[in-house]
């Protein structure tokens, strides 16, 4: 196995595109999962670690933050809080210290695992996946068409991803995960919200209970219609709005039974962590006022 | 009688303050074990050793028409591929009886059963060999169930796993008939008291309780993967470096299997980073002295994870049906119990387990009438052992949870239950054995009751989310939480019982090295974490009253130490070494001609000269008997250990998620030789007990394994572990060595089932299954299953 360590981004998908079967590694903690229990093993690894510009972030004049793939998990959490209130919560659900140390948005995306804790917030606030080819130069992918399947993506064989587009929160955003330990957990099963009260909008997005992450549609629907007259008076949640919210969530799932839980357990896991956000968000909403 | 608080051990009464027998002496390894310096089984090394792999079997049951070793052979880089052929002494061993075969011969019964080894420069090479190997196998179906392996109520066509007989071999600990027939591996009866139903047998109004409850499979989850180096030696032997448990059991199985004397193999502890139990049996031993002695090389093995999970047996499975009847006003007069433990392929330690099971399968409570009935069988599933708790912990949460339902139906307070039918000094245990010494199961309990419980769980936008059930998953701020309170009480055998010839050798010397009096231990007893390596130490120095101890390395170059199992080795290599100690001193004063140690001990140096005095001792607990086949009856037991837990929960009844906010703990352990380790001890042990309740489970389908790895086999990290308020008793035992008591495995035995009832105090359901699962919970009781919803 090749162990190729491109010190430019230039250099990156140079090698990208000469070796369409290495595989680009960056905090490893996917990749060498892989590695060490001998499911995988790619004719070249491909170290992103020495691209410095893929550890950067920044923020547009419209608004949009521009997160380098490479940029961990902990800098997520300690750096974007204010930005990007979702995916720092999120952030925080991944694995131990010691892979948000290491672990990437970058390579979360890369995985494109059905249980990625990023993927779901990432949904919820339209973000788009910033890509890259030597050949045909950058594209961005929006992030509900990124996922194509169980860990696949719409990233080509000799592109690399290079940022994720996201907009800065202009509301309330919520991420909570289900697992069956209080820390360091695969998610049973997980949900994204984002409030964006300048568009009338709510997002809100599943994790771990379809073969892709996926948006809950109808469900974001429902909410943007009932709160409609709410986002400038900042009343209350109607009553049984959040309830009905979740059974619209959990409805767009489309869960299995496996080993770590049941497909009817993560329906109705997916209904109370719905139901809970919604409320805590609307809240968060009502006394930032 | 001392307390000891639980973060901070301080007032144990210190025999003295240079590191002896009472005090919190620093672990001669600890720093290294801080620091990362220490060197475990995994990071042995020669620079001109090979690496071994192993073939396992993908199916639970199978028979092999062929094996074509030809492909992994034509490999470059590959010295060695061995089958059954090449096993040159017994193809089969085992603990108590030599039923599993060092590489499968014409059939396998587990998935994970060792077919094929390759030896390889490179563990890369290695691998690549072993998936070129051709196994050809008649898939068959595999027998996954206990009950009906035997026959038990699902009557039909049973297959027979083991149709030849096997030997019993000379370690086996009963006296009782083992694999008389069929896929019966034990069968343990007591029969006490009046057989009749409660009712009949009390002659009164009786209130009878009745349950059926499911232990699930728990792994030993140890941190260091097997491992071992095997070298070939001159005179034709092999020295074998391995992380283990019992290096002379070990001995005598890997003698066995090649065909050699015990001079011939010659074995060497390992760093050992944990064992539980799951080390008792062989794992890579033979295999990697067959490919030493085969290519003439050192032989390095060392399991991953994943193989680890296939590699070493686990905690056997338990299916129980208990019925109590109860006296109106609470009194216990008869105990009906069935378990079946699920034993997997092979025997392993089976049949001890279910002695254990059912003997302390009542709980510590004096019963009047008994009739138990346990079995273990053989199915096609993992092969289950050894561990921590042996068989204790599985009866503890069926018997825990009779004693809280029999609460509620006889509207008595639990505690209260407990405390008018436990056990005390004096008690007649259901074997009819007397327990001859302490026995306060009540103090224990009522010390629970003493300490103040935790705050009340906050809730809102600012919780912190650490102390919320889901934890930094971020999934409850206080809703759906409710809290509930849990107590249960256990005990546990300490050392090997029903008769086994329970002993261990300690060599002690005393000499002057460097101008300074320096004692040296050796024995065979391994270290595998629990500190025996300090224990040992603070003997010598309380004994001989020198500071500078040396622990030697433990090899079977000294006569054997018993297990590290059983919570045995502080009591018994503790005894052992501290017997040595005293000759050793008696025959320095014979030397001398004085009279006091205290007089010849400032005057070591010129006493002793340039000559070392040495003494090795061979030391047994006092004997115990087989119990009757028929009744159970008989003095099995060398001691009993007591622990007694109170846990609060928090419950999100909506999820299903748990937070366990608090643990106490009340411990007898006769005498606190190390009071930190002592609580060490406490606090892992409720860990391991709390984790088989709440998540810790081997998922076996139709014998497959689902979850051989640490992303699917969870084991509680610190914020599902919480901090544990713990009081040490220091009761003393008149026949044991400072009056200690076992102390590794009774904390496991309690704290499971005090979690299983505190959850059910939160839920209102009364929860017959461990581990919980949180679909077990969401109190809307249709989220089972898909079909239901």
């Amino acid at each position: 196995m090749e162990f190729l360590a491109p010190g430019s981004w230039p250099d990156a998908l140079a090698a990208r595109a000469e070796n369409p079967g290495a595989v680009p590694i960056a905090g490893g903690t996917d990749v060498m999962v892989d590695l060490n229990f001998d499911r995988h093993r790619p004719d070249a690894l491909i170290d992103l670690t020495r691209v410095g510009e893929l550890r950067e972030w920044s923020v547009a004049e419209d608004g949009t933050v521009r997160l380098g793939a490479g940029v961990s998990f902990a800098r997520v959490m300690s750096e974007l809080s204010a930005l990007a209130p979702g995916l720092a919560m999120a952030s925080r659900t991944v694995g131990s210290p010691q892979i948000r140390v290491r672990g990437t948005v970058g390579g979360n995306l890369g995985s494109a695992s059905p249980a990625g804790d990023a993927h779901p917030v990432l949904l919820a606030v339209g973000a788009a996946v910033e890509v890259e080819s030597a050949a045909r130069g950058p594209r961005a992918i929006p992030v509900s068409e990124f996922f194509t399947g169980v860990k696949t993506s719409a990233l080509e064989p000799d592109e690399l991803i290079s940022a994720v587009l996201l907009p800065a929160a202009t509301g309330p955003q919520q991420f909570a995960k289900v697992g069956t330990r209080n820390a360091m957990v695969i998610a049973v099963t997980s949900f994204g919200l984002a409030l964006h009260p300048e568009q009338g909008r709510v997002g809100a997005a599943i994790g771990s209970a379809a073969p892709t992450p996926l948006s809950a549609v109808d469900a974001q629907d429902y909410a943007a219609g009932e709160l409609v007259d709410l986002w400038s008076s900042r009343g209350e949640l109607p009553g049984g709005v959040a309830a009905r919210f979740g059974e619209l969530v959990a409805a767009a799932a489309r869960p299995i039974d496996d080993v770590r839980g049941t497909a009817a357990y993560r329906r109705h896991a997916l209904s109370v962590l719905a139901r809970r956000t919604l409320t805590w968000a609307w809240d968060e909403y009502r006394r930032a006022a | 009688m001392t307390a000891v608080s639980g973060q901070a051990p301080t007032a144990t009464a210190r025999t003295r303050e240079d590191g002896g027998v009472g005090t919190d002496a620093a672990r001669p390894d600890g720093r290294l074990k801080v620091t990362g310096e220490f060197a475990y089984g995994s990071d042995l090394w020669m620079d001109d050793m090979l690496w071994g792999v192993t073939l396992r079997s993908p199916h639970p049951h199978a028979r092999i028409r062929s094996i074509d070793i030809g492909p992994a052979l034509a490999l470059p880089g590959v010295f060695a591929v061995l089958t059954a052929e090449d096993v040159p002494g017994e193809l089969r061993y085992g603990l108590e009886i030599a039923d599993q075969p060092v590489l499968a011969e014409d059939v396998v019964l587990y998935q994970g059963e060792p077919v094929a080894l390759v030896a390889a420069e490179h563990p890369e090479t290695a691998r690549r060999a072993s998936a070129r190997i051709v196994v050809d196998y008649e898939v068959l179906e595999p027998v996954t169930d206990a009950r009906t392996a035997l026959g038990h109520g699902n009557e039909g066509p049973r297959t027979d796993l083991h149709p030849e007989p096997t030997p019993v071999v000379e370690q086996s600990r009963e006296a009782a008939p083992l694999r008389p027939h069929g896929n019966l591996i034990r069968h343990l009866k007591i029969r006490k008291g009046d057989q009749r139903d409660a009712a009949a047998a009390a002659g009164k109004d009786i209130v009878v309780v009745t349950g059926d409850y499911e232990v699930g499979m728990q792994d030993q989850a140890f941190l260091g993967p097997e491992s071992g180096l095997a070298v070939p030696a001159e005179d034709g032997g092999v020295d074998l470096y391995v992380s283990t448990q019992w290096l002379h059991v070990d001995q005598q199985q890997i003698c066995r299997a090649l065909g050699m004397p015990k001079e011939k193999v010659r074995l060497t502890l390992a760093g050992v980073g944990g064992a539980f139990g799951g080390r008792e049996d062989l794992s890579m031993h033979v295999h990697a002295c067959l490919l030493a002695m085969r290519t003439g090389k050192p032989v390095k093995m060392s399991y991953n994870r994943e193989e680890s999970f296939f590699g070493h047996v686990h905690r056997h499975p338990a299916k129980m049906h208990y019925e109590h009847g109860f006296t109106r006003d609470g009194d216990l007069v008869s105990v009906r119990a069935r378990i079946w433990l699920d034993g997997g392929a092979y025997a392993s330690s089976s049949a001890a387990v279910v002695g254990n099971a059912g003997l302390m399968g009542i709980g510590p409570y004096v019963v009047p009438n008994v009739t138990m009935d346990c079995w273990g069988a053989y199915t096609n599933n993992p092969p289950c052992g050894a561990m921590r708790g042996f068989g204790a912990v599985q009866a503890a949460f069926a018997y825990e949870s009779q004693m809280d339902k029999g609460a509620a139906a006889l509207g008595i307070d639990p505690v209260e239950l407990r405390v008018r039918n436990a056990m005390e000094e004096g008690s007649i245990a259901p074997t009819g054995q007397v327990v001859d010494s302490a026995a306060p199961v009540v103090e224990l309990l009522r010390r629970l009751q003493a300490m103040p419980l935790p705050p009340a769980a906050s809730s809102g936008a600012d919780v912190d989310l650490r102390a919320m059930p889901g934890g930094v998953s971020n999934t409850t701020h206080g809703e759906g939480v409710r809290r509930g309170v849990g107590w249960a009480v256990g005990y546990k055998n300490i050392a090997f019982s029903e008769g086994f010839d329970d002993y261990s050798t300690a060599r002690v010397r005393l000499e002057i090295t460097g101008g300074e009096p320096t004692v040296t231990v050796h024995t065979a007893a391994a270290e595998v974490g629990q500190g025996l390596v300090t224990v040992q130490q603070q003997i010598a120095r309380t004994e001989l009253g020198v500071e500078r101890v040396v622990i030697a390395p433990t090899d079977t170059s000294v006569g054997s130490g018993g297990s590290t199992s059983a919570s045995r080795q502080t009591y018994v290599t503790g005894g052992a070494v501290q017997e040595a100690c005293r000759r050793v001193r008696a025959a320095v004063l014979a030397r001398s001609g004085r009279e006091l140690w205290e007089d010849v001990l400032g005057d070591l140096v010129a006493v002793l000269g340039d000559e070392a005095v040495e003494e090795t001792v061979v030391w047994r607990h006092r004997p115990t008997e087989a119990v009757d086949p028929e009744t159970g009856q008989g003095n099995a037991h060398v001691q009993y250990a007591f622990a007694a837990h109170r846990v609060v929960v928090d419950v999100d009844v909506e999820l299903g998620l748990v937070k366990v906010v608090e643990m106490a703990c009340t411990q007898d352990v006769g005498k606190a030789i190390n009071p930190q380790a002592v609580v060490g001890q406490i606090h892992g042990g409720s860990a391991q007990g709390m984790g088989l309740a709440l998540m810790e489970e081997v998922v076996v389908t139709d014998g497959i394994i689902r979850n051989p790895s640490f992303t699917d086999y969870l084991i509680p990290t610190i914020l599902d572990m919480p901090p544990m308020r713990v009081e040490v008793l220091e009761l003393p035992d008149p026949h044991a060595p400072y009056g200690l008591r076992g102390v590794g495995e009774p904390p496991t035995v309690s704290s499971g089932p005090a979690v299983l009832a505190a959850i059910r105090d939160a839920t209102g359901m009364f929860l017959t299954r461990v581990p919980v699962r949180p679909e077990h919970i969401t109190l809307s009781g249709d989220v089972r299953s898909e079909e239901r919803a």
